[in-house]
């Protein structure tokens, strides 16, 4: 990776070069591939995916409006939830039928819309839960800290660093519980650190971050990628997705509707209608609020016009 | 009033056999409880396939106390493994149900007229199963320290349950020290979360099952030794809740939290009975208010209403940390 000189972000454009622009692209290196994944509840088809494939080494956003099933679909990949029919996997092991423990040891970690730190326990301790593979956790080993304490050790050692780097360092000794909902979201990415993924998976990793921690999360997302992991997120925060993601999944009503570069997907005529809204890249002022404000007014009039005639026109006896 | 007798009949109590009884339950409730979050109602179940097969091996067997013994921990493995199983994978109030039901089936069980001739019915195990147990008492006679008093056997049991609690004290916290043990907090505040860390969560919680239920198995040891008797009233829900009452008053997910619990659980227990007796009798209190037959009652309203107030302004017990409390889990 040193040798390379080119910064990441063309070096991830060029990744996707020659893919096309379409739901289901196939990719040059895919970490994640999945067939035909539906998930019902009850009458309601929540996921209905035919095929898509995430490039390794990628950041990759998933957006789509609410209901869209980009959750479901998350807790589908991950197997915290269990699909009706469909088959994936991951670095080519299939993950259909595997618990959600052995999916993330096998380097698949994600993180959740509503944050889930363990809140009566350190922010350290949390941290070093999120290790893998520790010896210490069986429990023939467990009393006995000669096995385990080098390898604890080391464990802190990464978890502090970590810390440093999220800025929780001052943090450490408090109660998970104590902090902010800002810092349990980093505390929760930087937990999913712990264990070395392939992938991450976060699940609205901005939702109710302050615009300042919103600054430095990014550049967390972003760092991810240039240590050579991949990384999958849920965001409805269109700044955020525009700014870091090199690929674009637009999911709606279970299915995806749209794939690209975030450019060319938030160019998307379909993607505009379904999810962003005609004003979505434009900063409104005053004036150009007022417009609309008075044009919205102006049809309902015209609407309310409509509506007396017809009112009018219903009262004669001939129908 | 004779404090005296008061005061050497609240220690006897608060360090005696019964104390070590739940103190025991108790440190098993807290492995489930306290550590894991595994709402265990049926502790009485555990202790009661302790006590039986260590009674029904000698007394309908005629087999060696130290084999039932081994077998009464097998058996509670077989029990928790049975419980578990189905349950362990749904939310923890299913355990709750499950547990609580499977404990008094159990005792339904054992003491039906179906099995009269290997559990003794109504009756239980009772005769000289101890015998072997009592063979090795080092003691000729038992203590006495100004009011307190406690006979040869009593004292024989006191001490080999004090050890059982300090070892049992000992595994706890060295577990609970480990990163096994930092799982098992992990899986009480969030099992997802674990489950997203690549913690096995089934498999924890049903160590944690096991591990919980050996230790209510030793109290149901004890028990049996202390009395020479194992009866099915022994084992009915009041036991478990007992049990709970003593951990919630030391204080869930602390080592010493049992013990302490247990000492000052019994040793109220034991004073306020002791006091309302003696006031009714001596007409501290007149017949007009309380009769003696109604004091026997008055110890249980009272310590009711100790643990209402325990609740409201020490919530976290003897031993807890309030902060730890206040903290809302999600």
């Amino acid at each position: 990776m040193a040798a390379e000189t080119s910064p990441p972000v063309s070096r991830a454009a060029a990744m996707f070069e020659g893919v096309p622009h379409e739901p289901g692209a196939k990719k040059p290196d895919p970490i994640v591939v999945a067939d035909g994944v539906k998930r019902t509840f009850g009458g309601l088809v929540a996921v209905d995916v035919q095929h898509v494939e995430i490039q390794r080494g990628a950041i990759t956003a998933l957006i789509g409006p609410n209901g869209a099933g980009k959750t479901t679909f998350f807790n589908l990949l991950t197997c915290f939830d269990h699909a009706d029919e469909g088959r994936w996997s991951f670095n080519g092991t299939d993950l259909t039928k595997m618990s959600a423990s052995r999916v993330a040891k096998t380097g698949m970690i994600r993180t959740f819309q509503l944050t889930k730190v363990l809140a009566k326990l350190t922010v350290i301790e949390n941290m070093r839960v999120g290790a893998a593979g520790q010896s210490g956790e069986r429990l023939w080993k467990a009393m006995f800290p000669m096995f385990w304490r080098a390898e604890e050790r080391a464990n802190t050692e990464k978890a502090d660093e970590l810390l440093k780097r999220f800025l929780l360092d001052k943090k450490r000794e408090d109660f998970a519980g104590s902090l902010s909902g800002g810092q349990r979201k980093l505390l929760e990415m930087a937990r999913a650190l712990m264990a070395d993924p392939e992938l991450v998976m976060l699940d609205e990793p901005m939702a109710g971050v302050n615009p300042a921690l919103k600054q430095s999360l990014l550049g967390h997302v972003k760092s991810l990628r240039e240590e050579g992991r991949t990384v999958l997120f849920v965001e409805h925060d269109m700044d955020m997705v525009r700014d870091i993601s090199d690929w674009v999944i637009v999911m709606a009503q279970g299915q995806i509707v749209a794939e690209g570069p975030p450019d060319s997907v938030m160019s998307d005529q379909r993607v505009i209608d379904a999810y962003l809204g005609a004003h979505h890249d434009t900063e409104l002022t005053f004036e150009a609020e007022e417009k609309i404000l008075a044009e919205a007014e102006a049809e309902l009039d015209e609407l309310a016009a409509e509506r007396g005639a017809d009112i009018a026109t219903e009262g004669e006896p001939d129908e | 009033m004779d404090f005296g007798s008061l005061f050497g009949q609240t220690i006897e109590q608060a360090f005696g056999p019964l104390a070590i009884v739940y103190c025991l339950a108790a440190i098993g409730l807290n492995v489930h409880f306290g550590y894991t979050g595994l709402l265990n109602f049926g502790q009485a179940a555990f202790m009661a396939v302790g006590g039986y097969a260590m009674a029904s091996f000698v007394q309908t067997w005629g087999l060696s106390m130290w084999l039932g013994m081994l077998v009464g921990i097998g058996l509670t493995i077989v029990l928790a493994l049975l419980l578990g199983i189905p349950t362990l994978r749904l939310r923890a109030d299913y355990l709750a149900i499950v547990t609580i039901a499977a404990a008094e089936a159990l005792r339904q069980t054992v003491g039906s007229v179906t099995l009269l001739e290997y559990f003794g019915g109504q009756d239980g195990r009772q005769g000289n199963f101890a015998r072997e147990f009592r063979d090795l008492n080092p003691f000729d006679e038992g203590l006495t320290i100004g009011p307190v008093s406690w006979s040869a056997n009593v004292f024989w049991v006191m001490v080999v349950g004090w050890a059982l609690v300090a070892l049992c004290c000992l595994i706890v916290w060295a577990l609970m020290r480990s990163p096994w043990g930092r799982v098992l907090k992990a899986i009480r505040e969030d099992e997802d979360a674990a489950r997203s860390l690549g913690k096995n969560v089934y498999s924890y919680k049903m160590q944690s099952l096991i591990i919980g239920g050996i230790f209510g198995a030793f109290a149901g040891f004890i028990y049996g030794l202390s009395k020479n008797a194992v009866i099915p009233t022994d084992y009915a829900t009041d036991t478990t809740f007992f049990a709970y009452t003593v951990l919630l008053v030391g204080g869930a997910a602390r080592v010493f939290g049992p013990v302490v619990g247990a000492i000052l659980f019994w040793g109220l227990i034991s004073a306020l009975s002791v006091f309302f007796t003696q006031a009714t009798r001596s007409d501290l209190i007149p017949d007009s208010i309380m009769s003696n037959d109604q004091a026997s009652l008055m110890r249980f309203i009272v310590l009711g209403l100790a643990l209402m107030l325990l609740m409201i302004f020490r919530p976290q017990g003897i031993f807890g940390d309030r902060k730890e409390l206040a903290i809302d889990g999600r």
